[in-house]
Parts: structure tokens; sequence; C-alpha cells
């Protein structure tokens, strides 16, 4: 019963684990917010519900990181294997920040603002950093 | 939303201004930074301050609590001057920490709680390694949401440079200029921690490889420099090392008083007539990520304060913690349209010798960014400029009645802006 679990960043990320990218919406003015907002912010009503996004978005900022921070160095990324983050902007009009993966980070100058992406949900582990991937479609 | 524009109660003017070296000091903590700066401010003051006299300080700091395992920064800073019992406030903004205490010891003072008061910030950064300095800037941005997926704090500018490359047409070139630029001044300046111009720093490069008998560079000037990954390597594409501002220890530190003392203090006050203060989503809720809404806001509010327009100010200190804040910092504070600063910055309008200097004291990027002090470090050079006493970097021709300091925190969470005159 998704529409009983609290519009909180915990709600967020356990649906992400359940291969579900949910955004909330106000019941009051319909505006429509990912990474999920408690209280709308144009209207101010607190009544919201949780929607489902379809996935597919466009990439309007990105980044090839070469330094990072300790979590990702963690993970083998450094200066000689960058990797690539973005804001992806979804069909249905919000906007997140997620890793990016389908795009070689190591040439970002070819890469384009408006490149189609499809959300990817990784493999969830329970010890590990969980976060939002998107792959170009 | 919108509010009224207030007229003050009373006004307030700089009357003292110190800062420590900006750079990396292995044998310098946040309190030996501060007393420094402190020390430089009690000197400044040209009929004299008696310590006893300040009431009330602002201490701007980002996270000595993560730099240096400090919390609590008030009291140990007001104690180490000599100011204990004095009420402290620590005042955190992340890079904003700094202009966040000169709004808030002016609003001290416009209220008339006080009368005297010491504004300041302070931030020792170079104690961790580049790693963890890395996760701690991270932390002012949404650590849930921005932090998680792996942005980092040069990443989130990054990610605006490439909104504003896509929308303005703007180059890896048009970011370099405002390097070369901010660079050129901080060579004038002997607090700067990289006090050398970007030409210095690549002739200096070509002496070593020339001693040590290896083949040449074939950098014909610095934007061949700059291009070349391994002089200038990438830390979060589009932005370079030279396009990041360094990582820095410093402090600084104002005495603010009510106007109406000013002239028992100097002959030569510098008045805030402006103050403004906003705030903005995170970067990936903004409708545009090519600007910055509590820039416009806190500008806004200032001008308003001031009663003047971006036309009317001569010089401005703007948070060019990244080349590309620089770009998008201008047109913020309305002196070019948007998508505009590409072309002033080429055409030379923001340099020293240009129609709108910006950054004559090299900027965040030159001068260095302690991030709690830099908001009130801007305010040395607008002080100094203002004053006259701006040796070598002494903007040429303009007689400064007007200046604005522009001081950012993380993406745009926080923005201070200031408006300073000469009478």
């Amino acid at each position: 019963m998704t529409e009983e679990r609290k519009i909180t960043s915990t709600s967020f990320y356990q649906f992400l684990a359940e291969k579900k990218l949910m955004a909330s919406r106000c019941k009051k003015c319909q505006a429509l917010y990912l990474p999920p907002h408690p209280i709308c912010i144009k209207c101010h009503g607190s009544d919201m519900e949780w929607v489902e996004m379809k996935g597919n978005g466009k990439l309007a900022a990105f980044t090839a990181i070469s330094v990072g921070p300790t979590c990702t160095i963690a993970e083998g990324y450094n200066r000689n294997n960058p990797y690539l983050v973005g804001i992806v902007k979804m069909d249905e009009g919000p906007k997140i920040c997620a890793r990016i993966h389908g795009i070689d980070p190591k040439n970002p100058e070819k890469i384009k603002v408006g490149t189609p992406v499809k959300v990817e949900f990784m493999e969830h582990k329970e010890d590990a950093r969980n976060y939002l991937v998107f792959q170009t479609a | 939303m919108s509010r009224k524009a207030r007229k003050l109660a009373r006004g307030v003017a700089i009357v003292g201004a110190g800062m420590s070296k900006f750079g990396a000091f292995p044998d310098k903590n946040s309190r030996d930074l501060f007393v420094e700066a402190f020390i430089e401010m009690t000197k400044s003051v040209d009929k004299g301050i008696d310590i006893k006299d300040i009431e009330a300080l602002y201490v701007g700091n980002f996270s000595s609590d993560l730099f240096e395992g400090q919390g609590h920064v008030g009291p140990i800073m007001a104690d180490w001057v000599g100011l204990v019992p004095r009420p402290v406030t620590r005042v955190e903004g992340a890079c904003a920490s700094g202009g966040i205490s000169i709004r808030d010891g002016f609003i001290g003072i416009v209220s008339g709680l006080y009368d005297i008061v010491l504004v300041s910030g302070v931030e020792k950064m170079t104690y961790l390694p580049t790693e963890r300095v890395t996760d701690t800037l991270a932390a002012a941005a949404d650590n849930i949401y921005e932090g998680c997926p792996g942005f980092t704090f040069p990443g989130l500018y990054a990610a605006m440079a490439t909104a504003y490359m896509a929308k303005y047409g703007a180059t890896l070139e048009d970011f370099m200029r405002v390097g070369i630029k901010n660079h050129k001044n901080g060579a004038l300046n002997p607090k700067a921690q990289f006090n050398k111009s970007i030409k210095d720093l690549m002739n200096a490069r070509i002496e070593k490889t020339k001693q040590k008998g290896e083949p040449l560079p074939a950098w014909k000037d610095e934007f061949d420099f700059l291009k070349d990954p391994q002089a200038n390597p990438t830390v979060a594409w589009p932005m370079k090392l030279f396009d990041c501002s360094p990582i820095t220890d410093g402090a600084a530190c104002l005495l603010l008083v009510a106007e109406d003392l000013a002239k028992n203090f100097t002959d030569k006050p510098i008045y805030i007539i402006g103050s403004g203060h906003g705030s903005d989503h995170a970067l990936h809720e903004r409708e545009d990520m090519t600007t910055i809404q509590s820039a416009r806001v806190a500008a806004k509010e200032a001008y308003e304060m001031a009663g003047v327009t971006p036309q009317d100010i001569q010089i401005a200190e703007v948070h060019d913690c990244f080349t590309i804040a620089e770009l998008v910092a201008t047109e913020d504070v309305g002196f070019f349209k948007p998508g505009g600063a590409i072309k002033a910055t080429k055409e030379g309008l923001t340099a020293r010798e240009g129609a709108k200097p910006i950054n004559t004291s090299g900027g965040l990027k030159s001068k260095g960014h302690p991030v709690g002090a830099s908001g009130v470090g801007q305010v040395l050079e607008i002080w100094h400029q203002m004053r006259g006493t701006a040796g070598p970097r002494q903007v040429p021709g303009k007689d400064i009645r007007l200046a604005l300091s522009h001081n950012v925190g993380a993406t745009g969470g926080t923005c201070v802006v200031h408006i300073y005159e000469r009478r």
C-alpha cells in the first residue's frame, strides 16, 4: 500500500529499492515534486499523494567527476576513472540528481544537454549506498 | 512572494577592517588566524579602538567541527581576542557564513541593541586531505538528494556550467578568462594565496622543465597552458583545476559602529547602505539552473534599501568560488543581462581597468576561499579600494563612492549582498 507511506526521503529510497521512482503530488494544486516534498512549496498545502514516474527524461545538466568524495573513491573512481552525474528533467516535469550510465565519462565534451535517459534500478544491497541511476535511452 | 522595502532605523559604518594572510598554514589553527585578522583590524582604526568598547561579536564559520574537530567556535574566538564575556554568535550559511555575520552585526546596530560590533569569519581547511575536504564541502549541499548519487561541490557548479553552456553558448575559454583575470588581480595582492598570474605560473612551470632538461611544453599563451590536461587537470568537467578556488586557511573581521559614532573612529568611514539576504532551492529544483534566485532576491533588497541601481555600482567583489560562478553572479546582481557576462568578460569590462571592475582582490579564485571567512574578506578589498589604500591594485581613474559585495553559500542556498558608500 504505497499510499500509506509517509512522504519522506526514507520512503523515497524504500520505493527505489522496490524499483519504483516515486514523486509526491499536491492534491490541492497538482504540483509535482521529485524528490518528494511533504508540503507543497507552491500553495503550501500539505495533503500530498505518491505518484509513480514513468522513468523517462532528458539530461538537463551533467558533470564528469575526477576528484570525488571518499564514497566514490571507495567505489573505485579517480582522476583516471571519472564518473558521470547529472540532473535529469523527467517527462512529467520535475528534475532530480542521479548517476548517469551508458555515456563515456572520459569524453564529456561529446555529451549533450537534452540527451534522452531512462531510469535504471540498481540491484539493492542492504549494506551498501543505494542511489538513483539513469541510463541513456 | 514580495516584501515591502524597509527604511533603516539608523545607519551603520565600517570603521576598521583586518584579515589574515590567506593560504595553507600547517602551523596556524582557526584561532591563530582569527587573532591575526583582529590585530590588523585594531591597527586599521584611524583614531583607535578600545577593545573593551566592542559590545558583541558575530563569527561566520562553516565547519570547524569537521575541518578541525572544533565545534562552538564563537566563545573561543571571543576569548582569544579578549572579548569574553561579550555575547558571541557563530553563524553558518556555508560559504556565505561571513556575509551573514556582517548582516547580523548590521541588524544588531540598526535595531539599536548595540553601537559597536565585531563581525568576522574564519575557516581552517587544510588539516584534512583533499578527499575529506571534498566530503566536508559536499555537506553544504543536499546530502540526501545531491550527495548520495555522487555530486560534489565543484560537480554542482560544473552542472550549472553545462546548463549555462547549453543556454548561452559559453565555451571553456569563456570560463578560463575569468580565472586569468582574477589571477592577474591576485598577483597584486600580498594577502592572496596565489599572488601569481596564470602567465607567471606557466612561465615558472616552463622554467622548471628547462632546469630538469625535459622537452619544453608548446604553450603559446595562458589559454594553451589551461587547455593542457597535465597543467590544468579536470576536477569536475567542465571545471578544471584553474576554474576552482583553492582550499584555504584564513580569517577576516570588520568593526561596525552606529553611523553617528563613525567619526569618533575615523574621518573616512565606509557606510553600509544596503543589505540583502535570500535563499534558494537545491539546484535540481530550480526552473532555471543558470541563475541563483537567492542572489537576485538579496540584490533587489540591497538596491532598494540603498536607493541605487546596478549601473551606479563602481566596483564589486562577487562570489567566484568557480569561474562559472562569477559569470552567473554578475548577471544575478544586474550588471549584465542573462548570458551577457560572457561578452562583458571577453571585452574586458570586468578587468581592473574596465568599466565594471569585478574581483580586484583576485577573488576567491586567486586570493583563496576560506569558506566562512570569504564573505568578510571580500569587504576588505572594498574598504581598501574606497579609501584609496589598495596599493598597486588600486582601480585606476575612479573615485569609488559606491561598491557591492555578493557572497553565496553552497550553490545559492544562501546569498548575501551588501552595498557600500563613501561620502
